[in-house]
């Protein structure tokens, strides 16, 4: 919402500077985006007569002027091919800040010569890029006035930015009444006087709505003005229109567009030679158009008001009129319309045809209804006064008075909602201000507030324009007595502690979009169209993700591309399986690419190399035991999804029927689906399925038991099949005595010499620890004795 | 006695000479070994005198000593001199590089980091953290919010929907962590202390907007919960986090459909250089909204909005993360390249807390 500095002047008398006024428009709710003050931004420009203009002595380009700028003839050096004897120009002296060069002006030596100031460009003065030559005045320009002042520019334009629940603050009456009740002057906003019309006005309006639909127009209100001239509108309005962006056409249009920002009050005006027979407001009917004043054809539809006559529809209701019937400067009876509209079908119809205008905006938001036949005596005055002619008696379909509305206002809701108490006397004068009534402990609210509904709107306007400077912070008291209990959840402590010891393990965190492409959320399981957006904001960011993996592996991918390939990134985050509010995971995943291993990055003299699948392993592993998890809590088993290679990619899981996650290296295939480049490894664990920790009733660890007896080890070397899992052969040692064997750790794989073709070696250490008394050899044989059985008959091994 | 001294300095001599062990035990074996130059001298004693015994005797065993004293000392010597050549073998280049330990090489994501921050903060003072889904209902998002359907206010969020299901409800990304407020007040009886952090979604991309972002919202809701108390919150808050000891904030009324009085926070800072210093400092700089909640979320959330009153706010993580941190791009939060997040990231064991001070 734009509006000058004058205009406002027009509805508020004050001796507030332009500062003042902009520091209390913030102040109470009105927040200024900006304020364009060209008198500021000219100050020192004035207007000047060139005596004479000579060539430099020393330069043929350059142009010697002595300047009356009103006062002592000032000696220029002027480059300007423009510069003439008895010209009228813009100067400005030493030490004005040029806008358009970004410079404050020092007095000069040009070429062995004086100068003490300039002519100016239009572009060094930001009116326009042209700077082929000084600005040229006319004759009659009044040497010595600031060039602001002479150009008109002196009027500063204030931008509002208008918050959805002040429809009152779309006109500028209704920002003087805000300034007013502030105490930043006094509300001079005139009432219109009634129009006395001589005659009938010809044309006559129907409201065709069923019942229920009455509330899309409750009121209609037209007249005629008769012999009228139209031509252009006199310069104070075409001035204020075009300070606020607006451009003017011509009288009646601009007497409406006026009245829209001055009252807040949108109008229309038909030509009456171009409207034929009466005037009907109804819905639109399918199939129905409309060339607008935009000079586009809307199509309409029935959820749409419009106003038409015999020939068709005329105007689209509350958002733009029509081109057929529009005025021009032939227009010898215009029709002057003032209506309301319902404000959710007019957003909802400015929406549907994407049509943005000033009207609409009111509308949508809800013009006042007791100012609608007001509005239409002013606009007739308006006309009267700058057309001519003979106003008609006004015809109204409908009524436009709502009743008035009483909200129960005990005072005390000011200190049980503000925590202070501000003086009941002035909150009732700030009330009574802004145009409350107040009666039985009720506040009857101003017809142009639709926005007040309950108790706190009405402390909010006593506080917002008492200050709320005025509210003096208050300590929180605590919930409970010392220090606080602590707050976050199970998930919420696996969350945080999951991304540091993620970080920790060497790897940077990522955050990447919750929503990706349809094909990649497909390959890693969802793609359901519950999940899929409706209106997604680029194709690849269409479906939510099923799994972090994407994210990252297109993460890793970008950092590849600019010459980063060996990536180590995670993510802890939001996985969907369903659009449910209970199908909302947290998974924490890690991708590896290039030579980013577990055990550092890169190529390095210590040895690495490409990423495994034994990196994602040690990843998911440490990250499973930061969480409390204990080893062989989680089993592993071989083979994961579809988008891992199956022989490098176990499950994890607690249980078959609680798969936690999965590791190991993507499928080729995946990789290629995904459009990137291998190697690459990665993990995923939904956190919410790791089980909880078991609640103990105290903090006390369990007591620590240890044997006073040496541990033994002993090496044992089992020949398998080339596709026996380790894992097995240790199961199998462990299993063989659960009381003795306390540990089994694989210490060699070998292939080779030795070793038929198609079996590999596996060595493994296994350790007894002795509870009650040292073991004796033969005890010691006969428990190896057990292991190479057990692990025999498991995993067909033999002893090497 | 000529012998002797010949005896003495051709025995010294060839230990002197021994270089290595081996060439020391055999000068041990040849002067003092069972056939040793040494032990036939002291062989002799037993034919002597008692008198030839006493004097020849004594100079033998002195001789005896003193050769085995010679040996002790240069068996020390070989065996300091070997083990000083291990020593010059074994040497490393102590310049070669190793890897950088993952500890140092790892980040955590300045988001996650503020959202600890954050954490600690109210935390201490008595809020608990609550979560909600992505995926909300429509009524959860707005209308229990009091924005009606076709409310205006609704078009100033860019919501992204889903497809209508079976029943015709239409889902949507959250707009903002305010459902959170709703599942929470429907869900617990007050005194409610919450603040919710998560993500939400805008339909909206450009210099300073990305169509996901982050936002922690807080509620306060008893009998007595003021606009007073609200301001201390805030105030409190941002000292904490932005760890200065005061800062100035301005609050100007605004608008919410979902709090009356609403207002906007500014606070007080300076800009120069790219740098914004809190706390001093002529410009004013928004960072949240917030409000006493209006009667009607109240109402729909089942509390008497004449028993109940409270406030709630809410603010940006990643705006304060980059106010705070220096953070100049919106768009780098979410795009994972590792110069980025090795530069503006943050060390793992660098978890923020009260005691030592958030950042350290």
């Amino acid at each position: 919402m734009k509006f000058t500095l004058s205009w406002l002047k027009d509805h508020l008398d004050t001796q507030a500077s332009l500062a003042e006024i902009v520091e209390t428009l913030t102040r109470v709710g009105l927040e200024v985006e900006g304020v364009e003050d060209a008198g500021a931004k000219y100050k020192g420009f004035v207007v000047a007569r060139v005596i004479e203009a000579k060539p430099h002595p020393n330069a043929d380009r350059l142009r010697l002027c002595m300047v009356d700028a009103g006062g002592d003839p000032v000696q220029v050096v002027c480059g300007a091919p423009n510069a003439v004897t008895g010209m009228k120009s813009v100067f400005s002296p030493v030490g004005t800040y040029i806008p358009g060069k970004k410079i404050t002006l020092a007095k000069g030596v040009i070429r062995g010569v004086e100068s003490n100031g300039m002519l100016c460009s239009a572009a060094e003065l930001e009116l326009s890029n042209d700077h082929t030559g000084i600005i040229e005045l006319p004759a009659d320009a009044p040497v010595g006035v600031a060039y602001a002042t002479y150009a008109g520019l002196d009027d500063p334009v204030i931008d509002v930015s208008l918050t959805p629940n002040r429809p009152d603050a779309t006109a500028v009456s209704g920002i003087a009444r805000d300034l007013a009740a502030a105490g930043a002057g006094k509300l001079k906003t005139h009432a219109p006087r009634p129009v006395a019309g001589a005659f009938d006005c010809p044309t006559n309006v129907t409201l065709a709505f069923a019942p229920e639909d009455a509330r899309l127009c409750p009121a209609f209100a037209l007249r005629l003005v008769r012999g009228v001239k139209n031509g252009p509108s006199p310069e104070w309005m075409q001035k204020r229109l075009r300070a606020i962006g607006l451009r003017p056409i011509n009288a009646l249009v601009d007497v409406t567009n006026y009245l829209t920002f001055d009252r807040g009050r949108p109008l229309h005006v038909f030509d009456l030679a171009k409207v034929k027979g009466d005037l009907v407001v109804r819905r639109a009917r399918a199939g129905e158009s409309v060339l607008a004043l935009d000079g586009k054809t809307y199509a309409l539809d029935d959820s749409m008001v419009v106003i038409a006559d015999e020939s068709g529809v005329e105007s689209i209701a509350g958002v733009m009129g029509g081109e057929p019937s529009g005025c021009d400067d032939d227009t010898r009876d215009v029709l002057i319309e003032s209506a309301l509209w319902d404000p959710p079908n007019i957003a909802q119809t400015g929406r549907k045809l994407s049509i943005v205008t000033d009207a609409r905006y009111r509308f949508e938001r809800g013009v006042d209804p007791d100012f609608c036949i007001p509005g239409l005596e002013l606009a007739t005055h308006l006309i009267v006064d700058l057309c001519g002619g003979e106003p008609s008696r006004m015809i109204v379909a409908g009524d436009p008075a709502k009743p008035k509305r009483a909200i129960d206002f005990p005072y005390s809701e000011v200190k049980r909602l503000l925590g202070i108490d501000i003086p009941q006397s002035e909150g009732e004068a700030i009330l009574a201000r802004l145009g409350f009534m107040l009666e039985d402990g009720k506040a009857i609210v101003p017809s142009w507030r639709p926005d007040i509904e309950g108790k706190a709107d009405i402390v909010e306007q006593i506080v917002r324009i008492a200050g709320l400077d005025r509210v003096p912070p208050a300590p929180l008291p605590r919930l409970t007595e010392g220090v606080p209990p602590p707050v976050l959840t199970t998930l919420q402590k696996r969350t945080r502690l999951a991304k540091r010891a993620l970080a920790a393990l060497g790897s940077r965190e990522a955050v990447t979009w919750s929503f990706i492409a349809r094909p990649a959320a497909e390959l890693f399981g969802g793609g359901k169209p519950e999940l899929a957006l409706a209106n997604p904001i680029a194709a690849d960011l269409s479906d939510m993700r099923p799994s972090l993996v994407p994210g990252l592996v297109a993460a890793a991918e970008r950092n590849a591309r600019r010459g980063f390939a060996d990536a180590a990134l995670f993510e802890v985050g939001q996985v969907f399986l369903g659009a449910g509010e209970k199908d909302q995971r947290i998974a924490a995943a890690s991708v590896r690419s290039g030579f980013a291993k577990a055990g550092g990055e890169g190529r390095h003299w210590t040895g690495g190399g490409p990423v495994d699948a034994y990196d994602a392993k040690s990843d998911a592993l440490a990250l499973l035991a930061a969480l409390g998890v204990a080893a062989n809590a989680v089993q592993i088993v071989a083979g994961g999804p579809a988008f891992l290679h199956p022989g490098r990619s176990a499950t994890l899981q607690f249980g078959p029927k609680n798969v936690a996650g999965w590791f190991g290296e993507l499928h080729p295939a995946a990789l290629e689906a995904l459009d990137a480049e291998g190697p690459l490894v990665a993990f995923e664990i939904v956190l919410d399925a790791i089980p909880p920790a078991k609640v103990r009733p105290t903090k006390a660890k369990p007591k620590l038991e240890r044997s006073e007896f040496m541990p033994v080890s002993r090496d044992l070397a089992f020949v398998v099949a080339e596709g026996a899992a380790a894992g097995d052969i240790l199961k199998a040692a462990l299993a063989a005595d659960r009381a003795l064997i306390t540990a089994a750790d694989v210490f060699d794989v070998y292939r080779g010499a030795g070793v038929p073709e198609g079996k590999k070696s596996v060595a493994i250490a296994v350790t007894l620890q002795p509870r009650e008394r040292t073991l004796t050899d033969a005890e010691i044989e006969a428990t190896i004795a057990k292991i190479v059985a057990e692990v025999g008959k498991k995993t067909d091994a033999t002893l090497r | 006695m000529t012998d002797l001294s010949t005896l003495r300095d051709e025995t010294l001599a060839a230990i002197a000479a021994a270089n290595d062990e081996a060439a020391l035990e055999a000068a041990r074996v040849a002067a003092l070994g069972k056939k040793g130059t040494i032990s036939a001298l002291l062989a002799t004693l037993g034919k002597m005198t008692p008198d030839e015994r006493r004097s020849a005797g004594a100079a033998i065993n002195a001789l005896k000593d003193e050769a085995t004293g010679a040996l002790a000392a240069r068996r020390a010597a070989l065996k300091a001199l070997a083990l000083d050549a291990r020593l010059k073998r074994e040497a490393l280049d102590m310049s070669l590089p190793l890897r950088r330990a993952a500890i140092d090489a790892g980040r955590i994501h300045p988001i996650s980091q503020v959202f600890d921050e954050i954490v600690a903060i109210f935390a201490d003072m008595g809020f608990s953290i609550a979560e909600g889904p992505d995926i909300e209902s429509d009524d959860y998002n707005f209308t229990k919010l009091n924005f009606p359907p076709g409310h205006p206010a609704r078009e100033m969020h860019d919501t992204f929907f889903f497809a209508p299901d079976a029943s015709g409800e239409r889902k949507l990304l959250r707009t903002h962590t305010s459902p959170v407020q709703v599942r929470t007040m429907l869900a617990q009886k007050p005194p409610i202390r919450i603040v919710c952090p998560g993500r939400t979604y805008r339909c909206d991309a450009d210099q300073t907007h990305t169509p996901m972002f982050h936002q922690v919202e807080g509620l306060v809701i008893d009998k007595s919960a003021t606009l007073a108390h609200l301001k201390w919150v805030l105030e409190e808050f941002c000292k904490a986090f932005f760890e200065v000891p005061k800062v100035g904030m301005r609050f100007r009324p605004s608008f919410f459909p979902f709090t009356s009085p609403s207002m906007e926070v500014d606070i007080q800072c300076r800009r120069s250089g790219g740098e914004i210093r809190f706390g001093e400092g002529e410009d004013w700089l928004e960072i949240l909204g917030c409000g006493m909640v209006h009667a009607n979320v109240l109402k729909n959330c089942g509390l008497d909005p004449d028993v109940y009153q409270g406030y709630a706010w809410g603010m940006g993580i990643d705006r304060i993360a980059m106010l705070k941190y220096g953070l100049p791009d919106l768009r780098d939060f979410f795009d994972a390249d590792l110069r980025w997040i090795d530069h503006y990231g943050f060390k793992p064991l660098d978890a923020p807390t009260l005691a030592g001070g958030l950042s350290g």
